[in-house]
């Protein structure tokens, strides 16, 4: 099925954030739409999935104009959206979550499990996830696999068009394998693919054409052939990036963080390694490698079954100069409902009081100085929710926060995850600074790329164990890869 | 970005107008269509009245803040009402109404510590607390006690001009209710773990103990109101206050709490105080029979909750 956007805008009260847009995707084809954060992608997104009405212009399916007015509507023509930020009930089973509002009946109206579960296993089979099993509840699965839950679930019925916004900002290894052959399929089968990622090599993998939106116009219509990751970047950026990763030398000073055979069970066993200021140490591992775990553990989230260097609570490792910055940055870095502000200084707030009060004008102007430093969009966004920024903005806001508890050992586990090019290039030079300042960093990140690019050395995780160092300078991806995944020569 | 900064602004305004007006049209109806509204009885009357359910709703909030419920606060009215009735033959009147208070410190702080630490849900444990205070102060008297000193009668009834003190007491407790929720770390740190505790957890706040601290200053809050109604009344009685945290709650939601946690304001929350008071005095003033008034004030909340959600989604 073809699916043709004309002129197409759409304001949110007196402000137009897509100016006409313009786009053809045909059956059978990957599309790919890459651009940064605040380009249009998410409104775009929400306009094939019937959630948004455009202001104006026409979508066409098959040629014939149609109006999308709900989810419903969209859902209805065979158009399936997967959204970043998932939407399973966790404490479902797999099963509930696919039929959800569709269960298979027996006469006497009341629900056919055997039926249900049998349906489902179907649907995974067929989306090529059968290696998760449909009575676990969903909430127990990994990030990674409650996406592919995710996946499967849109393509029940029959799908038409499939959009997928950042599929892969959690998948690694096998279940990436799995995301891209599903695709294939899909493609194979006439069904028309729209992959919105910021993971440019998997565009260039995977897409027949690509479009580049920015400031909510499509500047560039174009094909994995005719162009690089660096002309994308650059259109996307619209500067030349002359380089993404900046320069990493210098001398590592004295010892920051001492870990030692660190371990908690069932999760990560015997973790040793040193962090030095003024070095960037890269963490790298599959989902599920304990990379992440360990970093709680460390900060004092989680305790420790045995072994050392772990503190004893989040307070206890602020006091001693540690920051986190978790993975997901909804549930664990930022309070939704409160405001850039509020979030800004949440951690910071006991040492900034005036008698018993918080010091207001002092912390407003230390938050004002964080989003200018960081220069989180838009400027004067202090009194706004902070659930109103964009993805990459939402970022940064978490970094101002752990900037201002002026951290000595700053741990980032994922913070590039579903963020454009442009704004991980901003993320890359402040580490880089930090460190230059004398900061330890520990960037844990499954971006192979990154985490050799932006790092000086870098620890690999396997199943719980640390499964190898490596210097970063000199050091191929693959050779990172051989020893997460346990084939190292 | 800033297409949703304008919108939220002019949302709040345009909330807190709607909740002006509406609470200014019921004075006015009230003056103009009773006779009885403006004098000055009814009038100190209505201002006591406020006292009680005022100094509920402000500990309601702190606990739905943090996301949590606190069903047990009728109870502690009774509880430390009798209690400190029953204290006034043996202690001075003050260290007697400061026992009162404490109880309800007390009460507070178990559920709260049953809540934090051991992570029982909150419905759960402060109805289990409303059944158990309520029974122990029938345990402690099956009978009201009114005690003869009229020293007792002073904190509900003495006036500071025209106004009564206990009401002067309860604003207090809205003030700087009001300043330690928005600027002090710990109320912020209660509003924050509401929004997301875990969040929090990691920014090195320990949300046990504000958790606990929220249930607490709930229990000083309906201990403080049970001592004072008490006083009022002039005589406690061991089944005074049932129901009594319905109408806190339902003042929390029309100043537009939302119960899970991390949204409200103090200051609409005194605003849905003043709406559920003046409801009932309207219809008292009316003559209107007490169970249709139960009826009527229901359907009034629903009404407002209603106006306020239609404001939300047009703007």
């Amino acid at each position: 099925m073809s699916l043709e956007l004309r002129d197409v805008r759409k304001s949110y009260g007196d402000v137009e954030v897509l100016h006409g847009v313009d786009l053809v995707g045909r059956d059978g084809e990957v599309l790919a739409v890459v651009g940064a954060n605040g380009a249009g992608k998410s409104t775009l997104i929400r306009i094939f999935s019937g959630a948004h009405e455009m202001s104006s212009g026409e979508m066409r399916v098959d040629g014939e104009p149609v109006r999308l007015r709900s989810p419903h509507d969209a859902h209805e023509r065979g158009i399936r959206t997967v959204y970043q930020e998932l939407s399973i009930v966790p404490g479902l089973s797999v099963t509930e979550n696919l039929l959800m509002g569709r269960f298979p009946r027996r006469r006497s109206g009341l629900i056919d499990w055997p039926a249900a579960h049998r349906e489902a296993k179907e649907l995974l089979d067929a989306a090529g996830f059968g290696a998760i099993e449909p009575r676990t509840v969903a909430g127990r699965l990994t990030v990674a696999r409650q996406q592919m839950v995710e996946i499967a679930k849109a393509l029940a019925g029959e799908v038409r068009v499939l959009v997928l916004d950042e599929p892969s900002a959690v998948l690694a290894g096998g279940d990436l394998d799995a995301l891209f052959g599903l695709i294939r399929r899909l493609k194979a089968r006439g069904v028309l693919v729209v992959y919105v990622s910021h993971r440019l090599a998997e565009v260039m993998e995977l897409a027949d054409s690509i479009v580049v939106i920015k400031d909510g116009v499509i500047i560039e219509t174009t094909e994995p052939s005719r162009t690089s990751e660096d002309e994308l970047i650059r259109l996307m950026a619209g500067r030349r990036l002359e380089q993404i990763y900046p320069d990493r030398r210098g001398a590592p000073g004295e010892t920051r963080l001492k870990v030692d055979r660190l371990s908690r069970r069932g999760e990560f066993s015997d973790v040793s390694f040193e962090l030095r200021a003024g070095e960037i140490v890269g963490l790298f591992g599959l989902v599920g490698s304990g990379r992440s775990e360990m970093a709680r553990c460390v900060f004092g989230a989680e305790p420790p079954t045995s072994g050392g260097g772990a503190f004893r609570s989040p307070a206890d490792a602020i006091s001693h100069g540690l920051a986190l910055v978790t993975e997901d940055r909804k549930r664990t870095g930022l309070v939704g409902g409160m405001t850039v502000l509020d979030n800004i200084a949440l951690a910071t707030m006991r040492a900034t009081t005036r008698g018993p009060l918080i010091d207001m004008p002092g912390r407003r102007e230390r938050v004002a100085g964080m989003i200018d430093r960081l220069s989180i969009q838009p400027a004067r966004c202090a009194t706004m929710p902070v659930a109103a920024l964009s993805g990459g903005n939402q970022q940064k806001a978490v970094l101002a926060k752990w900037l201002l508890a002026e951290p000595r050992v700053l741990i980032l586990d994922e913070p590039t995850r579903g963020v454009d090019m442009a704004t991980r290039v901003d993320i890359y030079r402040m580490i880089d600074a930090l460190a230059r300042e004398g900061l330890a960093v520990l960037l844990i990140s499954s971006d192979l790329t990154e985490v050799l690019g932006a790092t000086d050395r870098v620890l690999v995780m396997r199943e719980g164990r640390l499964a190898g160092e490596l210097r970063s300078e000199g050091t191929t991806e693959d050779e990172v890869l051989a020893h997460a995944i346990g084939v190292a020569a | 970005m800033s297409v949703n900064a304008l919108p939220k602004i002019s949302r709040d305004l345009l909330v807190t107008a709607a909740f002006g007006l509406l609470i200014v049209v019921m004075v006015v109806v009230a003056a103009v269509t009773t006779e009885s509204f403006l004098t000055q009885a009814n009038l100190t009357n209505l201002l006591k009245q406020m006292v009680t359910i005022g100094l509920l709703a402000y500990g309601m909030l702190v606990v739905i803040l943090t996301g949590g419920i606190d069903l047990s606060v009728g109870s502690v009215v009774a509880f430390s009402g009798i209690l400190t009735a029953g204290l006034v033959s043996s202690l001075p009147i003050p260290a007697a109404m400061a026992v009162g208070v404490v109880s309800g410190i007390g009460f507070g702080l178990v559920n709260g510590v049953l809540v934090a630490r051991f992570g029982l849900a909150p419905f759960v444990v402060t109805l289990a607390s409303l059944t158990t205070v309520r029974g122990l102060a029938f345990v402690y008297s099956e009978v009201p006690i009114a005690p003869e000193d009229p020293a007792f009668f002073t904190l509900g009834s003495a006036m500071a001009g025209p106004i009564p003190v206990s009401t002067l007491i309860m604003f207090a407790v809205f003030l700087v209710g009001g300043v330690f929720l928005t600027r002090t770390p710990a109320g912020r740190s209660i509003v924050a773990i509401g929004g997301n505790a875990e969040t929090v957890r990691l920014a090195g706040i320990n949300v046990r103990r504000h958790v606990v601290l929220a249930y607490t200053v709930s229990g000083l809050c309906a201990g403080l109101a049970g001592v004072i109604l008490a006083s009022r009344v002039g005589i406690a009685q061991p089944s005074v206050g049932v129901a009594f945290e319905l109408d806190a709650i339902a003042a929390c939601v029309i100043g537009g709490a939302s119960l899970a946690g991390g949204k409200g304001s103090v200051r609409a929350t005194f605003g849905g105080v003043l709406v559920l008071v003046l409801i009932n005095n309207l219809l008292n003033l009316y003559g209107v029979q007490s169970f249709w008034q139960q009826v009527l004030k229901g359907l009034i909340i629903i009404a407002v909750i209603l106006a306020q959600r239609t404001n939300r989604v047009r703007a």
